[in-house]
């Protein structure tokens, strides 16, 4: 089975791995800063990760890109450190260090020997508040991030329908904006929008730290104390509410047409609810929706209808992630073979979501999804890197640790209408983007 | 959005085995099939890596893509399980088994549960000894491969790595793709993938890796039952192949805003001498992410790229040094002299103290962070086997490092590093070249 043309759309995890409880040991310092600490003993190695609950949707009108290009400046310098001196320093030391940005989220990680931890934190609890920009650095790093965007972006075809679906999926929420910036605006930001948007958001009480690895939870603790717990919050800093979405009357469809498609195929995603604390019970069964829909290229239904029984599709997929600050999305694709149209596609796309939600579900076929989601705790535990971005993807997504660790045994617990009736709330094309991306001719 | 891109990590063909905190056993099964073990009895499952030395490039040029599709099908059914049966067995073991196809090798790589280990591994062997390749399975896949294929046309990078592949290596199997082309993947018969298999899986290229919750001498009992029916020799494999890339710069047509470029020209074996210090030299000049010299200098101070790197590749019939970035129409020329510069003053004068030092300390720091978890060990213990590396190799290499100087890199670099040798291959619609 080769599926590798739907990677750019499978950018979600499709069965978020459900975690081990016992290993994680949590705090908070006295300035607000959160501590979580995940043990692996297996190898004298260590993650450190800081995350920020700040990311693209909270970005000033007008400043789009603001929290990815501050991602960037980040790395060029302190009162304390030269620009490029903490990635150098994390080199010198054996260690690799990177950062990622995400509509929810910002966060800075390194991976290093253990007994390297103390460093690491002295130098991220550092730029935590001592940031330092110049005009000469922000502009040759604005033009890397321009780089970035043509290479991500506006190369790739499958990104760019991927942009005008997410701007038509949310009229009024930021969801719609994209993180590394329309490029426009991008182009258009400087040292002090950065600036404003650390002083803010850059702060312990606005911070989780997330150590994983060959440590123990009292060493980190009086680590942390020593780096982070001198770092001042920010007073005043407010709830994270956004511009939420008016209700959706009517259905929204959008072609792209692009000679650089190799491929056409429909997609279609449906504004869906995300895990919220303490209310998980509807994301669990859309979790499960996705996964019997479209979780597996071979056994799922719509392969099992549209690729073996009709030989429509060459390759469809469905996938749901819950863990969004606000409203998320619940997509579904569709590849027709050669030769059939993408309105024959969408057709028989939308017949065989009435056929499920009408037939009920196969109880083997849920069973086995369930079996795979309980040994999918027990593979996680082989990668605490992977274990402490879900810890921080999901506390930075207005989730707690309790929420964690009672997401395993809610997705064992769904029932078959619980899913059936998830997918009769969810998949209604009022309350939908349907997308084609379509293959133009050149006309070079 | 990542701050670095990892690009084209899959190229660092170089093993990068751990210290000897992991206790590796050389077992052999009692049916003779040889495996490296590492027990790790905290985790109840056990990640499993098996390749097969020779890959895509055993195939004759009228099969391209026989190997490739035949690795795609090996999970589309056995026995009396069509492809859906057998998805659906795998998923109530809750085993993970994938199978790919490269230039020089074939691998199986596989998790499964301590709780079922026997049933993972009865499926396992339908599918690696005696797979279906059923016509109707052959067809869909078939139809997936194509559709890949459609894509890859309209891909820059992909384009330009056609272009320097077919430039480098005429003549050789590395010249085409091994994913094959519209034609030729068409033609191919059932036939064909059977002869694939026949040829490309077989117990005298063969190497294991496992790491754990298994002993060794259930291990070696696994072996045997999974493998030992396969058969004993595989086909010819292809000759040895020098660079024949000539200096210059090539351009691919392809109407999009940011040109992607490849780069590169001969390399050096792992056997050489001079291996060492042409590694550590690579770290300072482009393999060092935001420590390399072309990083600093085409990103951090131009703001030319996102991301820029280059690799010493070992392939089992070709060596090279390769590299690769992307940049603007309207800027890559500048980024190209800004490349060409620092091969230049890298062949003429060589690394300072401080960055030798540096590039040291970071080769030999890194090198117990590898060992990342079961599959990535497995993976590890195959490379380091196919390579021809012994077990206590992980004791030596740090010190191989250490044993680098500024004299042997400066004699290295002007050896190796050939600025007019330089073969650039673009795709987009360049400006200034």
């Amino acid at each position: 089975m080769l599926h590798r043309i739907m990677k750019t759309l499978a950018a979600v995890v499709l069965l978020p791995l459900p975690v081990i409880a016992e290993t994680a040991t949590s705090f908070t310092l006295d300035n607000g800063m959160d501590v979580v600490v995940i043990e692996d003993h297996r190898a004298p190695v260590v993650v450190q990760m800081v995350w920020y609950r700040v990311g693209a949707a909270d970005e000033p009108a007008g400043k789009s890109g603001i929290a990815h290009f501050l991602e960037h400046l980040l790395f060029r310098g302190t009162e304390n450190l030269a620009p490029g001196e903490f990635s150098e320093t994390v080199a010198a030391n054996g260690g690799s260090d990177n950062a990622f940005t995400s509509w929810d989220y910002t966060a800075y990680h390194q991976r290093i020997a253990t007994d390297r931890l103390d460093l690491m934190m002295q130098m991220e609890a550092d730029r935590m508040r001592n940031l330092k920009i110049t005009e000469a650095d922000m502009l040759v790093e604005r033009d890397v991030v321009l780089e970035e965007r043509n290479q991500r972006t506006d190369s790739d075809p499958s990104a760019l329908f991927g942009e005008q679906r997410n701007a038509a999926q949310y009229l009024n929420h930021p969801y719609g904006i994209p993180v590394i910036g329309w490029r426009h605006e991008v182009g258009a930001l400087g040292a002090q929008d950065a600036l404003d948007f650390y002083q803010k958001y850059y702060a312990p009480n606005n911070a989780i730290l997330i150590v994983a690895g060959d440590v123990n939870p009292d060493e980190v603790l009086a680590m942390a104390q020593k780096h982070y717990g001198p770092l001042a919050p920010t007073e005043g800093l407010s709830a994270r509410v956004r511009p939420q979405e008016p209700p959706q009357l009517s259905e929204r469809r959008l072609t792209l047409e692009d000679p650089r498609i190799g491929q056409s195929y429909v997609l279609r995603s449906y504004l869906a609810p995300e895990r919220d604390a303490g209310d998980q019970k509807a994301a669990a069964a859309l979790t499960m929706l996705a996964e019997l829909l479209g979780g597996s290229p071979t056994t799922s239904y719509m392969a099992k209808r549209l690729q073996f029984d009709e030989q429509i599709a060459v390759y469809t997929s469905a996938w749901y992630n819950g863990m969004s600050y606000d409203d998320t999305t619940f997509g579904m694709v569709v590849v027709p073979v050669p030769g059939v149209s993408l309105d024959d596609a969408e057709v028989a796309m939308d017949r065989v979501l009435a056929e499920f939600i009408a037939n009920g579900i196969d109880a083997e076929h849920f069973a086995r999804i369930k079996m795979q989601s309980r040994a999918a705790q027990i593979y996680a535990d082989d990668d605490v890197a992977a274990l402490a971005r879900r810890y921080g993807q999901a506390l930075t997504t207005g989730l707690t640790l309790d929420d964690v660790e009672a997401w395993p045994e809610l997705l064992q617990a769904v029932t078959a209408e619980e899913v059936i009736e998830a997918a009769q709330q969810v998949l209604d094309r009022n309350r939908a983007v349907t997308g084609r991306l379509i293959k133009s001719e050149a006309t070079q | 959005m990542t701050r670095i891109l990892s690009i084209l990590t899959s190229l660092l063909l170089l093993a990068q085995p751990l210290r000897a905190e992991i206790e590796i056993q050389e077992v052999t099964s009692p049916g003779g099939i040889k495996a490296w073990l590492v027990e790790e009895h905290s985790i109840p499952f056990t990640a499993l890596e098996i390749s097969f030395k020779g890959g895509a490039s055993l195939e004759a040029p009228q099969q391209r893509g026989a190997t490739n599709l035949m690795m795609a099908l090996l999970e589309e059914g056995t026995g009396d399980m069509d492809a859906r049966a057998f998805a659906a067995a795998r998923e109530v073991l809750a085993a993970e088994m994938s199978f790919s196809a490269g230039d020089d090798s074939v691998s199986v790589s596989t998790r499964f549960l301590s709780e079922n280990r026997d049933e993972a591994m009865v499926l396992l062997r339908g599918a690696i000894v005696s797979p279906s390749f059923d016509q109707a399975a052959i067809d869909r896949v078939r139809g997936q491969v194509l559709s890949n294929l459609r894509s890859d046309a309209q891909d820059p990078g992909k384009l330009a790595s056609a272009r320097f592949d077919a430039l480098a290596f005429p003549g050789h199997p590395y010249a085409t793709s091994r994913d094959g082309t519209e034609e030729t993947v068409s033609a191919l018969t059932r036939d064909d993938i059977v002869a694939a298999k026949d040829g490309a899986m077989t117990l005298d290229r063969v190497y294991v890796g496992a790491v754990g919750d298994i002993s060794a001498e259930d291990l070696g009992l696994l072996l045997d039952a999974l493998l030992s029916d396969l058969p004993a020799t595989g086909a010819i494999m292809p000759d040895h192949v020098d660079f024949a890339g000539q200096g210059g710069i090539d351009v691919v047509d392809f109407d999009t805003p940011q040109s992607v470029a490849i780069f590169g020209h001969a390399g050096i074996t792992r056997e050489d001498v001079d291996f060492f210090p042409a590694f550590v030299m690579n770290r300072i000049l482009g393999a060092g992410g935001f420590a390399s010299r072309l990083t600093e200098e085409v990103r951090e101070k131009r703001g030319l790229t996102y991301g820029i790197g280059t690799y010493l590749v070992l392939r089992e019939h070709a060596e090279f040094v390769f590299g690769q970035f992307a940049s603007s129409n309207d800027r890559i020329a500048e980024a190209i002299e800004v490349v060409r510069a620092e091969w230049i003053r890298m062949a003429s004068d060589g690394v300072t103290d401080e960055e030798l030092q540096d590039a040291v300390t970071y080769l030999t720091g890194a090198y117990p962070l590898r060992f990342d978890g079961n599959g990535t060990i497995a993976n590890i213990l195959v490379g380091m086997q196919m390579q021809g590396l012994s077990v206590d190799y992980i004791a030596t290499r740090n010190d191989k490092i250490r044993a680098v100087t500024r004299e042997d890199i400066a004699r290295v670099a002007a050896d190796l590093l050939d600025p007019d040798g330089l073969l650039f291959v673009i795709a987009g619609q360049p400006e200034g070249l």
